[in-house]
């Protein structure tokens, strides 16, 4: 969307909502419905990591009643500066409208101690949360009440599309470990830390990273190291996302047999999902699973 | 519980004796979600915002020769390469953190070993900005790094190339426009990004050459004693806009213009004026990796009118510089990029000051970041310069960034 017609659009609504990424953003939409307007910083295909804090994002900031960041230091190379060029008290650090999705949420991976050798480690712990539903479903719910707080008139409505998207979330659990209950314990391959939390939902093992520590390219040696252990445990499939190098994934799979998987864990990254967390997340267990199953 | 651990993990006493402890298992259901409310005020930026202070240091260090031997002439910045062989460039100690609700605050300390193998502080930054002036307004109060055009804001660690543009040193001498004052912004209410800023600042000492400067030095030939501040006159003015575009949804255009009035120190009612542009336009791809791959061009130009007071009356002078880069990201972590400079105008009474003369550069650099938080650049440039002999010069630059040093601009 232009920041031209974001404007407008954003004046309509009776919350403005920014999100930092855009699996924040598909579930306040969800939440919200026609009550806000949800506006996304980063692309669903790019780093999350290293977003550039473009001008047009301060003026989003800037007319925003919401902002949600996932605050476990995802975006702390971009968000800072942008909220300090927003000059916006509603969504500083400590008002209401400041969301931080990672509150209240058991992280995983967090460094006993901060040592920049070990790679780009977070002292909140692994900030790709989002990819476990049930840490979805505790966010639709800190939403819904935020967005309470903030406009009581609306809250009813909230709490109805809270309910329904639990109630659409709960009936696909069902169906998602129904599908990776042939699989437990199958270990995986993927680049970087993203999916620990997938993993430990639905019963996989998420241990063998293409990177040779978080945020670190990967070299040809660890890379060897990865192969064999690969060829050892018998790993079969390897998770690569849009913004990750398909070509070593793809140089690793074919020498150990493996399949590459395309996934990604963002909505609008994957054909089909733009906007919706449940599609998103029933896209990369089907293709999980599918790569899975091909394997066996 | 794990929270006081880490606050206590995150003290460097304690990191030395600190015992590696197994992270806690997982629990198989998270949590409920906390309470919503507010959480407490820090900037969040490392350490994740378990300190009221982020501390970072950052040393910038360049070996490497120079067909000219006097590299200090050569180059125009103060945290350039400065001889033959290595150069501490600078090491950067920044803190930063949220003061309160209402106040920012950052202090840079530069530290630089001179070619003597003397060490010098410099007070380069200290300043506080505010943060919830309604009407989209903004203050910022302290010493800092003016806001005029593009490259004047920024430190020597996140440039482009190894050393400053030949304009900035011209118009803003070594370290820089940057004098103690106040400065007001705002955010106006257009579609687009559009701001308009405002500087009222001290017009003497070494940080404001074109302007007051400092007793002892000279101005196109003309010595220099600055005058004492008798009215709102004699204060440095530097107003800015700058307006940003969004083209389609992987290019971003930024275009500025500034200005700085003020009296010189030439002489009772002598004034310089600056006037600058500058545009800065950057690719990047949709599926950005670590944000490569990107192209980026950024180019500024300024003309400077120097009233020099020649007892009656004035003689006025006028010159001006420009510089264009371009840098591309090739693919994750390395770039490369190549800058043209030019300076001219007006010489002034001293035919032998060479920061008057015309010249000309064109560099051309490779950049290896190993991580965000270090890098390592090659450099070669190639000076055509009038009244001295033209000069090749070979740079390798090495940076290296510890603890949470707060994210830098677009």
């Amino acid at each position: 969307m232009t920041p031209a017609l974001s404007a407008l659009t954003l004046t309509l609504a009776a919350l403005r909502v920014v999100a930092t990424t855009p699996e924040y953003g598909a579930i306040a939409t969800a939440v919200g419905g026609d009550k806000t307007t949800v506006v996304t910083l980063a692309k669903p295909t790019e780093d999350p990591h290293f977003v550039d804090a473009k001008p047009s994002h301060i003026v989003t900031l800037n007319r925003a009643d919401v902002l949600i960041e996932g605050g476990a230091e995802l975006e702390v190379g971009w968000l800072p500066p942008l909220l300090e060029g927003a000059r916006n008290a509603k969504i500083a650090a400590g008002a209401p409208g400041h969301i931080r999705a990672s509150e209240g949420i058991q992280l995983l991976d967090v460094p006993a101690v901060l040592d920049r050798s070990q790679g780009d480690v977070h002292a909140a712990g692994n900030p790709h949360f989002m990819m476990d539903p049930q840490n979805a479903r505790l966010v639709a719910q800190h939403l819904a009440d935020a967005f309470c707080r903030l406009d009581a008139g609306g809250c009813a409505g909230y709490k109805a599309n809270l309910t329904s998207f639990q109630g659409k979330l709960d009936a696909k659990m069902a169906d998602w470990a129904a599908a990776f209950a042939p699989f437990k314990g199958t270990p995986i391959v993927t680049y970087h830390p993203t999916w620990r939390y997938f993993a430990q939902r639905f019963g996989l093992v998420s241990e063998l990273y293409l990177e040779p520590k978080p945020g670190i390219p990967p070299s040809p040696p660890h890379l060897a190291a990865v192969m064999q252990t690969m060829n050892e445990k018998k790993v079969r499939i390897v998770l690569v996302e849009p913004f990750q190098s398909r070509k070593t994934a793809e140089a690793v799979a074919s020498r150990t047999g493996a399949t590459v998987v395309d996934v990604c864990q963002f909505p609008g990254g994957l054909p089909g999902t733009q906007n919706d967390y449940i599609a998103l997340l029933d896209a990369d267990v089907k293709a999980i699973a599918a790569g899975l199953g091909a394997a066996k | 519980m794990r929270s006081l651990l880490l606050v206590a993990l995150a003290l460097p006493a304690c990191l030395a004796h600190a015992q590696e402890t197994p992270a806690p298992p997982p629990t198989p259901e998270p949590a409920p979600p906390a309470p919503s409310s507010p959480a407490p005020i820090t900037i969040a930026s490392g350490g994740a915002g378990k300190n009221y202070l982020n501390i970072s240091v950052d040393g910038l260090i360049a070996v490497g020769a120079s067909t000219e031997p006097d590299v200090e002439g050569l180059e125009v910045g103060g945290h350039d390469p400065a001889q033959r062989g290595f150069t501490l460039q600078n090491l950067e100690l920044v803190f930063d953190g949220a003061v309160d609700p209402y106040f920012k605050g950052q202090a840079n300390v530069i530290l630089q070993i001179t070619p003597d193998g003397e060490t010098n502080v410099e007070l380069e930054e200290a300043f506080a900005t505010t943060t919830s002036i309604p009407h989209n307004f903004q203050f910022k109060v302290g010493q800092y790094l003016t806001e005029f055009g593009r490259i004047n804001p920024t430190h020597p660690h996140s440039w482009d190339f190894v050393d400053q543009p030949l304009v900035s040193g011209k118009m803003f001498g070594g370290d820089g426009l940057r004098s103690v004052g106040v400065r007001v912004s705002w955010l106006m209410p257009t579609p687009f990004y559009s701001e308009i800023l405002v500087a009222a600042l001290n017009a003497k000492g070494e940080t404001a050459t074109s302007f007051g400067s400092v007793f002892g030095e000279s101005q196109f030939g003309y010595p220099i004693n600055p005058e004492d501040v008798k009215s709102f006159g004699d204060m440095l003015y530097v107003p800015r806009y700058n307006a940003s575009f969004d083209i389609g949804d992987t290019q971003t255009l930024v275009v500025g213009a500034s200005a700085a009035f003020g009296p010189n120190g030439t002489g009772p009612g002598a004034d310089t004026t600056i006037g600058g542009l500058d545009v800065f336009w950057k690719w990047k791809s949709a599926r950005a990796d670590k944000g490569f791959p990107f192209v980026k061009i950024q180019a500024e130009g300024m003309a400077r009118k120097y009233e020099a007071a020649d007892f009656p009356g004035f003689t006025t002078f006028h010159d001006h510089g420009a510089y264009l880069q371009t840098v591309w990201g090739i693919k994750p972590m390395w770039t490369v990029g190549a800058r043209y400079d030019t300076v001219g105008g007006d010489i002034g009474i001293d035919p032998t000051d060479p920061r008057f003369q015309p010249r000309e550069r064109t560099s051309l650099e490779g950049t290896w970041y190993p991580t965000e938080y270090s890098k390592l650049r090659l450099q070669y440039a190639y000076d055509g310069r009038t009244g001295s002999p033209n000069a090749s010069s070979v740079w390798l630059q090495f940076e290296f960034l510890l603890g949470a040093h707060a994210a830098h601009k677009f």
